[in-house]
């Protein structure tokens, strides 16, 4: 029973972190129309940047600032942000798969860099950070795993919370408008590559903070964390949720994640053992089957956008549903 | 220095014919696609897989060509390849592409494109199997060029180098001679006034699908005989290719050739001074460095 | 009774489906006349131009050429039922030469084709002469001869102009509608969008007033041109200034 309760915890609060990474893919995804092939950059960025922020000083190891939790996590955050700026003021003047292919390519570099730069990140070996903040005081074990759900959970609402609160202010709508008629947005007087550039900025802080939070719950971060797949199960999260939603964001997080776990596990049970090798394959092939076939029969995704018709909009202008 | 170049131009020729199919695609249908480099994969698999079957039906085509390590088999299994692997990429385009593009925005397309790359490369995968194969398990010594400074080429890497060049220089004859290149260029360029000049816009897609297709099985069987065949073909070369277009400016099929090369070329001349364990950065760096410079590339012109 | 070339009957057509911009337009143009759909901007004219060539989906109504029904028919159709369309502004492929832009058109030409390139160049010497230079190095008024070349290639008996002499210098404005009423007398129908008003009322034989997708007067242009009340509603006051 405990280890039931001890493994619903640990998959919630995974879950928890990833849902924050699709919320800030939603942002510039659903809400802007901004392809980012690379989440894991900025999600990486979000968790070497914490750790590398906050743990001690180590042998032969770059950092050791020991800064105090919160101050490492807003440090990974900003990481995650000052990297989205790169790319963003490069390629958001240029036609939209520029920015696809740069992100993509961020992260390819990212996670060869990380694997390369022994001096900074560890290398292949990746880098132990700092204990769990607070550890000490709850005890260890299921207490403080459930503890540290909470912060987890806390941080997810936040993070929905602002943006809920985003998208329905004028700039959320503002973002709408470029994402549906990029020139009748600029005729109005609104540079359009501007707010898309805050837009996706904003979205790869969240990611930040989701891997930062990923990072300090493994205390461990290593190029095997921040790979391709990654970019793309956090795609299918929010393809299968509904983009442009912010709640189907959250529930496709849990449901992939379920799924991807169940998946796995059930493989690894059930598959001969001399097929165990291509578990990954059959995952792979299944994720990527959930996204063709969602953009074919439901692109809008199981929970679809439910645009909030402002005042001056007329009926037409509301028209296109989801992407 | 000087070995890093002969290796980076030949290493840019197999990026050269794959970035110009990619450009094409990306031109006439709007859309990065990420799945173009598992085509290479396809390709060179096919190839692998004629290959056997020829040379187990007819044991006198595995005699090896001249100096080359490829074999009468392996050279006709190209032929097949080609039609195998253009076939493919039309398949996949009326299977999904065709049906995303009817009913969702070009950003969706890319997104689809994942998908079909992620479905192709672990399909391959379970398929073959997860390690490395060879064409050939002959060992073909190089040709010592100079000793001072030291030269080595393979007769397969010069073989590869004239072929590719060979074929481009095919493409420029089509596009700059024919109608029918003329066709492919205007649909490029402007669709729907192709389009009211006669041109059947469906066809032209497929032909883009085929051509496209085709060069990139030529692409990955001549990455397999110089390196070896891997599921990963596909993940490894689909940034290069990326970079090779942006170098050469999308939709320009003369800038991919070139792209191809200097993406090539650099990226090996680079491994002179980095530790070789980057090369998968390069790529990235070289976009970087065009968008700083010249963000539509050597050829290609100012689009939204 | 007068000879019909084209016929559209209560036309509705858009850019999506539940959205139309044509609401509801009709029209014929006569067998060698010059016909002239104008009216205020987002009135739908490029819109019924459009429809008409088959690049944008009608949704209600019928489209008739000669006796031919040609309302849902494939716009790279359009041309073996010996009707051209030249869009406003990109109507030239930029990067082929101008040799090639007219060899693409007179391409399902066949054996005439020689002799009809010959034709294009005798009647267009400035395309003769830069013959081998990329189309978008040619000037505005140079381009849209190449797109009136081109259109004529497969010898058409209708001509669909939307806007031809949009962004281009009066003189040069000029020069392309005046080869366009000379295409009459060679038995083509002419059916053309203007914004340029004046000028394409004192060229045209007929003329069709659209406002808000849905027509509003019809007349000869000449009738048009000097009725005060049309001449103040939607010729304003570049009229006044020129009378």
């Amino acid at each position: 029973m405990i280890g039931l309760l001890s493994y619903a915890v640990f998959f919630t609060t995974v879950a928890s972190i990833l849902a924050i990474a699709v919320l800030g893919l939603n942002l510039q995804w659903g809400n802007t129309g901004l392809f980012n092939g690379g989440v894991v950059a900025f999600f990486g960025a979000g968790a070497y940047g914490t750790l590398i922020l906050g743990s001690a000083a180590q042998p032969d190891q770059f950092g050791g600032f020991n800064l105090f939790y919160p101050a490492a996590l807003i440090g990974g955050m900003v990481v995650a942000g000052l990297l989205a700026w790169v790319v963003g003021i490069l390629t958001l003047r240029l036609r939209h798969d520029y920015l696809a292919i740069a992100t993509f390519g961020i992260a390819v570099t990212f996670e060869n860099i990380m694997r390369n730069a022994e001096w900074l990140s560890g290398g292949a070996k990746g880098i132990r950070g700092f204990e769990q903040p607070l550890r000490d005081a709850f005890g260890g074990g299921l207490a403080y795993n459930a503890a540290f759900l909470a912060f987890v959970v806390a941080a997810l609402i936040a993070v929905y919370q602002f943006l809920q609160h985003l998208v329905s202010s004028p700039f959320g709508r503002l973002l709408r408008a470029i994402r549906e008629d990029e020139g009748a947005a600029r005729s109005l007087g609104k540079a359009p590559s501007r707010v898309r550039l805050t837009a996706f900025i904003t979205g790869s802080v969240i990611m930040g903070l989701s891997g930062g939070l990923y990072a300090t719950f493994y205390a461990f971060v290593s190029p095997q964390d921040v790979l391709p797949t990654l970019t793309f199960q956090i795609w299918a999260m929010l393809i299968v949720g509904g983009a442009g939603n912010n709640r189907g964001a959250v529930l496709g997080a849990f449901l992939i994640w379920g799924a991807w776990t169940a998946s796995g596990w059930s493989l690894s049970r059930f598959a001969p053992i001399e097929a165990q090798l291509y578990t990954g394959s059959i995952q792979y092939i299944l994720i990527g089957s959930v996204i063709v076939g969602m953009l074919l029969w439901r692109p809008q995704g199981l929970f679809p956008e439910r645009l909030v018709v402002s005042q001056s909009g007329k009926p037409g202008a509301t028209k296109k549903q989801g992407v | 220095m000087i070995q890093n170049l002969v290796d980076g131009v030949l290493v840019g020729s197999v990026l050269s014919l794959g970035a110009v199919g990619l450009t094409m695609v990306m031109h006439m249908l709007r859309f990065a696609n990420f799945s173009h480099a598992e085509l290479l994969s396809i390709g060179a698999y096919s190839a692998l897989v004629f290959d056997a079957l020829f040379s187990a039906m007819m044991p006198p085509l595995t005699a090896a060509i001249g100096p080359l390590s490829m074999t009468w088999a392996l050279a006709l299994s190209v032929v097949f390849s080609l039609v195998i692997t253009g076939l493919s990429a039309l398949l996949i385009d009326r299977l999904v592409f065709k049906r995303v593009r009817e009913k969702g925005s070009e950003l969706s397309m890319v997104f689809a494109s994942f998908g079909v790359a992620m479905i192709i490369r672990n399909v391959v995968g379970l398929i073959f199997g997860l390690g490395t194969h060879l064409y050939s398990k002959d060992i073909v010594f190089a040709v010592v060029l100079s000793r001072d400074p030291l030269l080595l080429v393979k007769p397969d890497q010069v073989f590869t180098l004239v072929a590719a060049l060979l074929i481009m220089l095919i493409m420029h004859f089509v596009l700059s001679r024919t109608t029918l290149g003329y066709s492919l260029r205007a649909v490029a360029e402007n669709p729907t006034l192709a389009q009211v000049n006669g041109i059947r816009l469906s066809h032209m897609i497929a032909l883009v699908w085929l051509v496209g297709g085709g060069l990139a099985a030529v692409a990955g069987i001549f990455y397999g005989l110089s390196n070896q065949i891997s599921p990963m073909i596909g993940r490894d070369l689909v940034l290069p290719i990326f970079a090779a277009t942006i170098v050469g400016g999308i939709g320009s099929i003369y800038g991919a050739v070139l792209g191809g090369f200097i993406v090539g070329i650099s990226a090996s001349l680079a491994l002179a001074i980095l530790p070789s364990g980057y090369s998968p950065s390069m790529p990235f760096l070289i976009i970087l460095a065009v968008l700083l410079i010249r963000p539509n590339g050597l050829f290609g012109e100012e689009q939204t | 009774m007068v000879d019909i070339a084209l016929t559209a009957n209560n036309v509705v057509a858009g850019y999506v489906p539940d959205l139309p911009i044509l609401k509801d337009v009709s029209m014929q143009a006569r067998r060698e006349a010059v016909t002239v759909i104008i009216g205020p901007n987002g009135a739908g004219k490029s819109t019924l131009i459009k429809a008409i060539a088959g690049l944008l989906p009608v949704s209600a109504g019928t489209i008739t050429h000669g006796d031919r029904d040609i309302t849902h028919m494939r716009p790279d159709l359009l041309t073996g039922q010996g009707i051209s369309y030249v869009p406003q502004m990109d109507n030239i492929f930029r990067t082929l030469t101008i040799r090639q832009n007219l060899d693409l058109a007179l391409r399902k030409v066949g054996r005439d084709a020689p002799a009809r390139l010959d034709d294009l160049y005798a009647r267009f010497p400035v395309l003769a002469d830069k013959r081998n230079d990329k189309a978008g190095a040619l000037s505005g008024g140079q381009r849209q001869f190449l797109a009136v070349a081109m259109a004529l290639a497969t010898a058409p008996k209708l001509i669909l102009m939307d806007e031809p002499s949009a962004g281009l210098s009066p003189k040069a404005a000029q020069e392309v509608l005046e080869c366009a009423r000379g295409l009459t007398d060679q038995g083509v129908t002419i059916l053309l969008v203007e914004q340029n008003v004046n000028q394409a009322l004192r060229m045209a034989d007929h003329c069709y007033i659209l406002a808000e997708g849905c027509n509003q007067v019809d007349g000869s242009a000449a009738d048009m041109l000097n009725d005060p009340i049309v001449g103040e509603i939607y010729l304003g006051a570049k009229r006044m200034r020129a009378s």
